[in-house]
């Protein structure tokens, strides 16, 4: 049966169900009701877990990598600032191949300080070696926790994940959540076996220096397993779909892409807005598909060579850019698509940032302008008279 | 269980490392049930160049300011597991991690009470690095970012007072040892892996290379410290002084101060070394026995 549920709180209960054995985090906006509902099912009893209260994003981080090598499965949430204060640690728990689960309630990053919702927290550290996984909706972003975990902890993979949803957008939303049962969730997600842990019947050294002797070939396996990723990640969602008869894609979803001429690209949350438009352009006689990405790292190359080339048009939406640069979501397409036959005209553009709206007409004014000519990194929904303010 | 087996030789520490001596000192004494965190600095790089380990216990590295959460992560999971009685956690860091980039982990790790003990090696700088200032540098200290130079001299501030900022968290137990005295040393990690809760142990490891030192006066400097005062031994229990160690006739601290080079640039200044002197002889009068801290 359905429970209407906001995102958070249904998260912290998705987890609950996942039965971790060390909790960690600290609270920030927008992500802090994980952190409190979580502390809430500990305190009364209904999660067997130890709940470390710490005085900071790094410690939390710290915590559950020191938990899962010593062998249990870990998991921590944060958010913006406290993404960036991670980051530390999250490239060496991923180096030191660590399958904690962390959820990531997406924000924008400081200055200006802003606590709403765009990608450049969690895109900003792309390269840490973690798997990021977005959702659309909260039943999504809750049903990814298991497969979350189910991949992390893959032998063939040992790599932290981090899922990813749109700070207050989806965080705060009430939706009608279909939770699965304890026993469904221990059968799709069996207890943590560690392939090595911290013992004293059996003494091993973790997290040693490498040196140039050695340094290059240990990234060299990262990179490899992220090639071995996708495999695990499509299975993790075949099987779900399977047991609980709920299927989102796997490293990407393909939306009325058959026939499209015109290919809406994103991420997260805006892909519900997307395949509204797409809906509304089609009634209107306009083939648009929306591709959703799913799995952004490791980045599904295949699958969007498949998807896109052929069709005349991708427009790329993405909330986070590399300054002075180009938007990232944007450069891993195009690189993805360079030397590709049939490769279709692209246009990009940044919308989104710090929790500006995109409404529906937004986007179908995007469509119309990159009907008329290619854009190339163009800013959408900027105020002229802020503009000219700020140019002073 | 032969000592060789829980930190083995081999390793690449310089001749006359205090701080390898006193870690292995310290392995002895905690014995093979043992889990331990240890912060980037010297004893890491030295003891676990990829693929070898000098470590014969569980031994885990993440980052430099972290070996104390990661204690804690090590702690929460044991109890998870029901092992808790399995092994005693220890975390290890240098001076420069524990008193600097790792004290606010550290301080939440006494804050939250958790059963860790935390050593911290203190050779008195980030030797690591080629001997820059830490917080844990002594007055007039020289290091290659607190020079001899000509307008100021050495490490203008005072050496943070660690150990009593540990008590005043209300740490259970709050030790200083010197690499000079091993046997003090190891009944001390002893006495602390007996004890459930917070506990710090900070030692005093010579490291030839940072002080200008001869490698073959590590041990002797060690002494030399806690004789003149300038390093005083002691047990903080429950916020009390319960012990301290006796020096009878305390010796000038330009003993200990003329066989190191980081001090040399005062060799020659009396009322510099004067006052070094003020701070070892009021090192005596503060550290008394029974005395209540906290």
């Amino acid at each position: 049966m359905k429970k209407v549920t906001e995102g958070l709180k249904a998260i912290a209960e998705t987890v609950a169900l996942c039965r971790p054995e060390v909790v960690s985090a600290y609270p920030i906006t927008p992500q802090t009701h994980i952190v409190e509902e979580l502390s809430v099912i500990v305190a009364n009893g209904r999660l067997k877990c130890e709940f470390i209260n710490v005085e900071s994003e790094f410690a939390a981080a710290s915590v559950v990598l020191g938990a899962s090598v010593a062998g249990v499965r870990a998991y921590s949430t944060t958010s913006s600032q406290g993404l960036l204060l991670m980051a530390e640690v999250l490239f060496n728990m991923a180096g030191m191949r660590l399958p904690v689960v962390i959820t990531d309630a997406n924000r924008a990053v400081s200055a200006p300080i802003n606590i709403w919702n765009d990608w450049q927290d969690t895109l900003t550290i792309r390269d840490a070696g973690m798997i990021h996984l977005f959702a659309e909706d909260n039943q999504e972003a809750c049903d990814m926790h298991l497969q979350a975990f189910k991949i992390a902890e893959d032998h063939e993979v040992m790599l932290p994940v981090m899922v990813n949803l749109d700070g207050f957008i989806l965080t705060h939303a009430f939706d009608p959540i279909e939770f699965p049962s304890q026993e469904e969730v221990d059968k799709y997600l069996p207890k943590y076996v560690p392939l090595e842990k911290l013992d004293v019947k059996n003494p091993l050294s973790f997290g040693l220096m490498g040196g140039p002797d050695r340094y290059l070939e240990t990234r060299y396996a990262m990179a490899e397993t992220m090639k071995t990723c996708p495999a695990v990640i499509r299975k993790a969602a075949r099987d779900f779909n399977q047991m609980f008869g709920r299927n989102y894609g796997e490293l990407i979803e393909e939306y009325k892409m058959n026939d499209a001429e015109i290919v809406l690209v994103s991420m997260g949350s805006i892909i519900s807005s997307m395949k509204d438009v797409a809906d509304e352009l089609r009634a209107a006689g306009k083939k648009v598909g929306v591709l959703k990405i799913r799995c952004y790292r490791p980045f599904p190359v295949e699958d969007i060579i498949k998807a896109l080339c052929g069709k005349k048009k991708a427009i790329i939406l993405e909330k986070a850019l590399s300054i002075g640069g180009v938007g990232i979501l944007t450069a891993d397409i195009k690189a993805s698509l360079y030397g590709q036959k049939n490769v279709p005209e692209i246009s990009d553009f940044i919308l989104g940032l710090g929790g500006r709206d995109i409404r529906i007409s937004d986007i179908k004014a995007i469509v119309a302008r990159a009907e008329k000519e290619n854009v190339k990194g163009e800013f959408y929904g900027l105020d002229p008279k802020l503009v000219e303010e700020m140019d002073k | 269980m032969s000592t060789v087996k829980l930190f083995n030789a081999g390793h690449t520490a310089c001749s006359g490392c205090g701080e390898s001596l006193a870690a292995r000192l310290v392995m002895e004494a905690a014995g093979p049930n043992v889990i331990v965190t240890n912060s980037t600095g010297c004893l890491e790089v030295f003891t676990t160049r990829s693929p070898q380990t000098a470590w014969g216990v569980p031994w885990v590295h993440s980052l430099f300011e972290n070996s104390g959460a990661l204690a804690t992560g090590i702690v929460a999971a044991l109890k998870a597991q029901g092992k808790e009685n399995e092994a005693r956690v220890m975390a290890f860091g240098g001076d420069g991690s524990t008193a600097d980039i790792g004290f606010g982990i550290i301080s939440g790790m006494w804050e939250r009470g958790d059963d860790v003990l935390y050593v911290c090696f203190d050779n008195e700088a980030y030797m690591n690095t080629g001997i820059q200032r830490s917080g844990l540098t002594p007055f007039m200290g020289a290091t290659s970012t607190s020079p001899a130079g000509s307008v100021t001299g050495g490490n203008q501030k005072q050496k943070k007072n660690l150990p009593m900022i540990a008590v005043a968290h209300g740490v259970k137990y709050v030790a200083t040892a010197s690499v000079g005295y091993q046997k003090d040393l190891q009944n001390k990690i002893k006495k602390a892996l007996e004890i459930r809760g917070p506990k710090y142990i900070q030692i005093l490891v010579t490291c030839p290379l940072g002080w200008g030192s001869d490698s073959s006066l590590t041990i002797q400097l060690g002494r030399l410290a806690v004789e003149t005062g300038l390093y005083p031994l002691f047990e903080v229990e429950e916020g009390k002084i319960t012990n301290t160690m006796n020096v009878a006739k305390p010796k000038p601290v330009e003993e200990y101060l003329k066989l190191q080079t980081r001090f040399r640039h005062i060799s020659k200044k009396p009322e510099e070394i004067a006052k070094i002197q003020a701070i070892a002889d009021a090192n005596f009068k503060k550290y008394k026995k029974d005395s209540v801290l906290f």
